[in-house]
């Protein structure tokens, strides 16, 4: 109850100011930008929209994601508001719950607001929406993932451009850690233990095996599991700095 | 109603309170007095549950803040010392978020709103953006936060702190008509204001009661008939410490 009050606090907030609006248009300018330019839509001729148009989307998140989850909890320690939100009656886990899924809302939004890409392949040619589908789901993943990592960030500071700087690091790492042409040159230089370890941290494999229409039960628990453990930390860390 | 036992606070090496006691009861207005950094603050956030104390417990209507914060939380009413509010929202949109939080639903929540609105003369501004008001009305926007579910035990930090004389004087007298009612808790470092709100004050400093008693009681023990006098007393001064 108290987490659908925050939720709806939270998507208010994002749409009565310009934050929400900006970051779908820049989203959806970018997204669609580099499918019809780098991505190369008209010539290639891919219906499943893979690699002209989901792929992109990691790329975009990994700077716009940090964007909406900044203010976070940033905000709050700034303002002050977090000793309300601390003497309410709710746990800080209901707020954290609901905080998360109103910037995740945002995302969605966004997401959906592509469908004319959607649209214009099935009127072009006769796709498999099944994989369009699954690559949506899983650009919409490594949004969430990227946006419990800011979270998390967010908890430990209340300067916001400070938690956009290191968010996006870590976003950047995450992604380029699993991204092949940079594991290539990682597997040169690292040995072997270390090399699979970054590799396993990061996000691309399990981002491109749902993009190409993969359902695999491991890469759920991956993203699912970096998710808890984000959000499990902005828990203790928002606990820990009242203690 | 309000049961301090023993309460400690302890941040690094710094004791901010030490064993601090006290009650307050029903119809009684406690003036919580002391020089800056004397521990006002912590004692008061750690009775409204935002920190936790190091030893020691706070009970409200006989709930334990340590055993059950969420059930002692929703018998209090809290104003932060800077009055911490949402920008973005409207006046009327922040109190009947509160109100959401404090489980206030339908016709029920309205009236608690319409209720607040008027007990704090915010009628004027009911619409208009938080991020808009003056800061009289930023402090009575956040002081109707606190009424919202009609508390029994209110904890007022300096709530009469940067408002002009007229704005003072209708905070003092509403204070005093909430406290026939309520338990108030109330810190100040403005000595006149004892003298017209409270029905008690307790003197701290450097996280211990130094003095405690009603007005009369204090004004006696001064010995020279003036507050000040005794505040200058019994609490110790920045420039003792530097000597």
């Amino acid at each position: 109850m108290s987490s659908c009050t925050i939720y709806k606090r939270e998507l208010s907030s994002y749409f009565s100011q310009p934050t929400a609006y900006a970051i779908i248009v820049i989203f959806l300018l970018f997204s669609l930008g580099l499918t019809f330019t780098f991505g190369e839509f008209m010539r290639v001729g891919d219906s499943s929209l893979e690699w002209t148009f989901i792929f992109w989307h990691p790329w975009v998140y990994m700077l716009l994601a940090p964007a909406v989850g900044m203010k976070l909890w940033a905000d709050e320690q700034r303002t002050g508001t977090i000793e309300l939100l601390g003497t309410f009656p709710l746990s800080t886990w209901s707020a954290i719950i609901g905080k998360y899924l109103a910037a995740a809302t945002v995302w969605l939004i966004a997401l959906v607001l592509t469908f004319p890409i959607v649209c214009t392949v099935n009127y072009l040619g006769s796709p498999d929406n099944g994989a369009i589908l699954s690559g949506y789901i899983g650009s919409f993943l490594v949004c969430c993932t990227f946006l419990a990592i800011t979270m998390l960030v967010s908890a430990c500071t209340r300067d916001q451009v400070v938690c956009l700087i290191v968010s996006v690091s870590i976003c950047v790492l995450v992604l380029l850690c699993g991204y092949d042409p940079v594991t290539r040159e990682l597997s040169k230089v690292l040995p072997p233990s270390i090399f699979e370890g970054v590799v396993a941290l990061g996000i691309w494999d399990h981002f491109s095996s749902l993009s190409s229409g993969i359902f695999r039960l491991k890469d759920f628990i991956w993203f699912g599991s970096i998710i808890s453990v984000c959000l499990l930390g902005t828990n203790a860390i928002l606990s820990s700095k009242r203690a | 109603m309000i049961e301090v036992d023993h309460l400690t606070k302890q941040f690094g090496t710094k004791r901010a309170v030490d064993h601090l006691s006290f009650t307050v009861k029903k119809g009684e207005v406690l003036g919580f007095l002391g020089p800056n950094g004397a521990g006002k603050s912590t004692t008061m956030r750690m009775i409204t549950g935002f920190i936790p104390p190091t030893s020691g417990d706070a009970k409200v209507c006989g709930i334990s803040i340590v055993d059950n914060p969420r059930g002692a939380k929703t018998k209090i009413g809290y104003l932060p010392e800077s009055a911490p509010l949402y920008n973005d929202m409207t006046v009327i949109g922040f109190l009947k978020f509160c109100a959401s939080i404090r489980g206030l639903k339908g016709t029920e929540k309205n009236d608690a709103v319409e209720r607040a609105i008027e007990t704090c003369f915010l009628n004027t501004v009911a619409q208009q953006s938080i991020d808009t008001l003056s800061k009289g009305y930023r402090h009575r926007t956040c002081l109707a936060q606190a009424l919202l579910h009609d508390p029994e035990v209110l904890i007022l930090d300096e709530p009469t702190d940067g408002l002009d004389p007229n704005q003072k004087f209708e905070v003092r007298q509403l204070i005093k008509r909430l406290g026939q009612t309520k338990a108030i808790l109330f810190s100040t470092h403005i000595l006149e204001e004892v003298e017209a709100a409270c029905s008690r004050a307790v003197i701290v400093d450097r996280g211990k009661i130094v003095a405690d008693g009603t007005p009369a009681e204090l004004l006696d023990q001064s010995g020279t008939g003036s507050l000040t006098d005794l505040f200058r007393k019994v609490t110790s001064r920045d420039t003792e410490a530097a000597a």
